[in-house]
């Protein structure tokens, strides 16, 4: 049996876009109008975040954190659960560039629209820089190291509340600190009156409905029961906000029947990452602390941003190349080593796209030659900052050999090369997943306009991280926060004028 | 002769070579007593309950090469080979110009560890120490 149900406005996903929309969305619930939020995921309660890396992993992460892209070469990670990603980010709120936003050409999207609807969500998220005492050792020497080699750092701005420095971020704060959709926008929005159902995912995307079945909660499962009995709903609306993320929005849209664009799935990027890890000659304070305070961004003269990251033991292992003695070796020098996440800045491209095979979302990526290069002259850099700061041996993937010892630091350019980066062999892992429903002027351009709203469906709307044209060369949940801002000021505007 | 480790996960190939290719890939496991490695069986095949079975079957496939390469270059069944010398051969295939062969390698290793380093013990075995009470458990 199917249950029907109608909204004024229904919400796919509740991350930094879903979550947004629907805190934004509370005048109109108190105009007398029903908003509903449908979320894959679980509520998770405090409890849940054990900081249990295969457990979380399993519990957070779309295919336990184990999503490859076609070809096997990349691991995509991305969350389902009440507050999506936003569950599993480090907090980092940057402002978008002005050079990308402008880059972008999207008429009405100005760089300084986005900035002052970024400072809205980061005041409303206390985003503020850690105090100096709360910063471990893993960053400071990357904060020296990069003074060292000559490279400019900058401290991250955080969206903390009572951070304990945990150091389990990416597993789910145990301590609720970081502000996100699931503890700012989401809880506000539910007071406001919008309804939130969880544990339902979204089958179909039909002309103004979406079919949804509710699960039950399985035993030993975590997080909270599902909001609504399990089973099938047929659920209408006036409005509908696909904010899943690039691998829920897109698949929705593409299975949906409806005639869209032919852009639609194409021009995905990602920000491909590599983990890099260096040996220093006595223990450090790695796991303990906010893991992410600094970075390095030369996104604009050379593709690459380098931020400070500490991974958990699996994490770590998987990312290391190689296995055997050396990397036995080096995993148990844990408590003595630095990391650094690098970040290419790659460019949309045609050929890298998201499309459907068997029923399941699937992403076609092919490393361009300069997002290897951008890759190649980051590690070149981390090295140099890792040497910075008094490191025994550096771990760079595509250098050989991988290990690099401190007597051979005068020859990183040398030893660090792109004829070393052997995909499938190195471990490169993306968490900013972006584009696919790129915004712009024209259904040959774009699939949506400055407003999220889908070229030929008015009852449309997209606001997640799909809507940006090109990479954004930053971490993106701030600038995914104020385009949704944009998109539910359409929506208002479109349910009269409640601007 | 090693024998399967757990009953019944598959792909069947694996879960007969998990022990001579988890000594090959993690040299901690020469030390494992039978409780580590049915652990190590129950988070290996419990990853892998859920995949599809086309990627079982070419992961059995996989295992199953890597089992005819040890005979044709060692004369030796895989489970008979000596760490050292599997591990020089699984080198040389992540290193294969082949990027079938070199995910293969990635995937297998990748279970392994997984199998070894999500485990509560091992994480402690390498000082990793992070907890909900953060600097408060450290100052």
């Amino acid at each position: 049996m199917t249950t029907t149900k109608h909204y004024d406005v229904i919400i796919v996903g509740s991350g930094a876009g879903g979550g947004t929309v629907a805190a934004a969305l509370a005048p109109v619930v108190a105009a007398g109008m029903k908003v509903l939020v449908v979320e894959k995921g679980p509520r998770f309660r405090q409890e849940d975040f054990t900081g249990r890396e295969r457990e979380m992993a399993s519990a957070l992460y779309g295919d336990s954190g184990g999503f490859l892209t076609a070809d096997g070469t990349m691991t995509l990670a991305f969350a389902e659960g009440y507050g999506g990603s936003t569950l599993v980010y480090t907090g980092t709120s940057l402002i978008a560039p002005e050079r990308v936003i402008t880059g972008w050409d999207v008429p009405g999207v100005t760089f300084g629209d986005v900035e002052t609807r970024s400072r809205k969500y980061m005041a409303e998220n206390n985003v503020h820089l850690l105090a100096d005492d709360l910063i471990n050792e893993n960053n400071r020497l990357f904060l020296e190291g990069a003074r060292a080699a000559g490279f400019h750092a900058e401290q991250f701005p955080l969206n903390l509340k009572g951070c304990r420095g945990s150091s389990l971020c990416n597993l789910g704060c145990p301590n609720l600190a970081k502000q996100g959709t699931h503890q700012v926008q989401l809880p506000a929005a539910e007071q406001a009156g919008v309804e939130v159902v969880t544990r339902a995912r979204v089958d179909q995307l039909e002309e103004r409905a979406l079919r949804v079945t509710v699960s039950a909660r399985q035993a030993g499962e975590k997080g909270a029961e599902a909001d609504w009995p399990a089973g099938r709903y047929r659920l209408t609306a006036g409005t509908i906000v696909l904010a899943g993320g690039v691998l829920g929005t897109i698949p929705l849209l593409l299975t949906s029947g409806l005639r869209l664009p032919a852009i639609l799935g194409q021009r995905f990027t990602c920000h491909p990452a590599h983990i890099l890890v260096a040996e220093h000659p006595h223990e450090i304070t790695n796991d303990v602390g906010h893991p992410k305070s600094y970075y390095v961004d030369r996104a604009e003269a050379d593709g690459y941003v380098l931020e400070t990251c500490m991974y958990f033991p699996f994490t770590t292992a998987k990312n290391l190349t190689g296995f055997g003695p050396a990397h036995s070796a080096l995993m148990r020098a844990y408590p003595r080593l630095q990391m650094i996440l690098v970040l290419a800045c790659d460019k949309a491209s045609d050929g890298n796209s998201v499309g459907m095979s068997a029923g399941k979302p699937v992403v076609n990526y092919q490393f361009s030659r300069e997002t290897i290069q951008a890759l190649v002259r980051a590690t070149r850099a981390s090295a140099r900052i890792f040497f910075g700061a008094g490191a025994l041996r550096v771990h760079a993937p595509s250098a050989n050999p991988t290990l690099i010892e401190a007597r051979d630091a005068g020859r990183v350019d040398e030893l660090v090369d792109e004829q070393h980066f052997l995909p499938g062999r190195i471990s490169v892992s993306a968490a900013h997943l972006m584009g696919g429903c790129a915004m712009g002027r024209t259904p040959t351009d774009s699939v949506t306009d400055s407003w999220g709203r889908v070229h030929g469906y008015p009852w449309l709307r997209v606001a997640d991280a799909s809507l940006f044209p090109d990479s954004l060369e930053i971490n993106p949940y701030l600038t995914v926060m104020a385009l949704a801002d944009r998109v539910a000021e359409g929506v208002r505007t479109d349910l009269g004028g409640m601007t | 002769m090693d024998g399967p480790v757990g009953e019944l996960w598959q792909p069947a190939p694996l879960r007969l070579a998990l022990r001579p290719l988890a000594r090959a890939f993690l040299p901690e496991a020469t030390a494992f007593s039978e409780h580590d490695w049915q652990a190590m069986a129950e988070l290996v095949g419990g990853t892998l309950a859920g995949k599809p079975p086309r990627l079982l079957r070419q992961l059995g496939l996989f295992v199953r090469i890597i089992g005819l390469l040890a005979v044709l270059r060692h004369r030796r069944r895989l489970d008979a080979l000596p760490p050292d010398q599997l591990r020089a051969l699984l080198e040389s295939l992540e290193r294969s110009p082949l990027l079938l062969i070199r995910r293969g390698v990635w995937g297998l290793r990748t279970l392994i560890f997984m199998g070894y380093y999500t485990r509560p013990e091992a994480a402690a075995t390498i000082g990793y120490r992070a907890t909900a009470a953060g600097w408060e458990a450290r100052r």
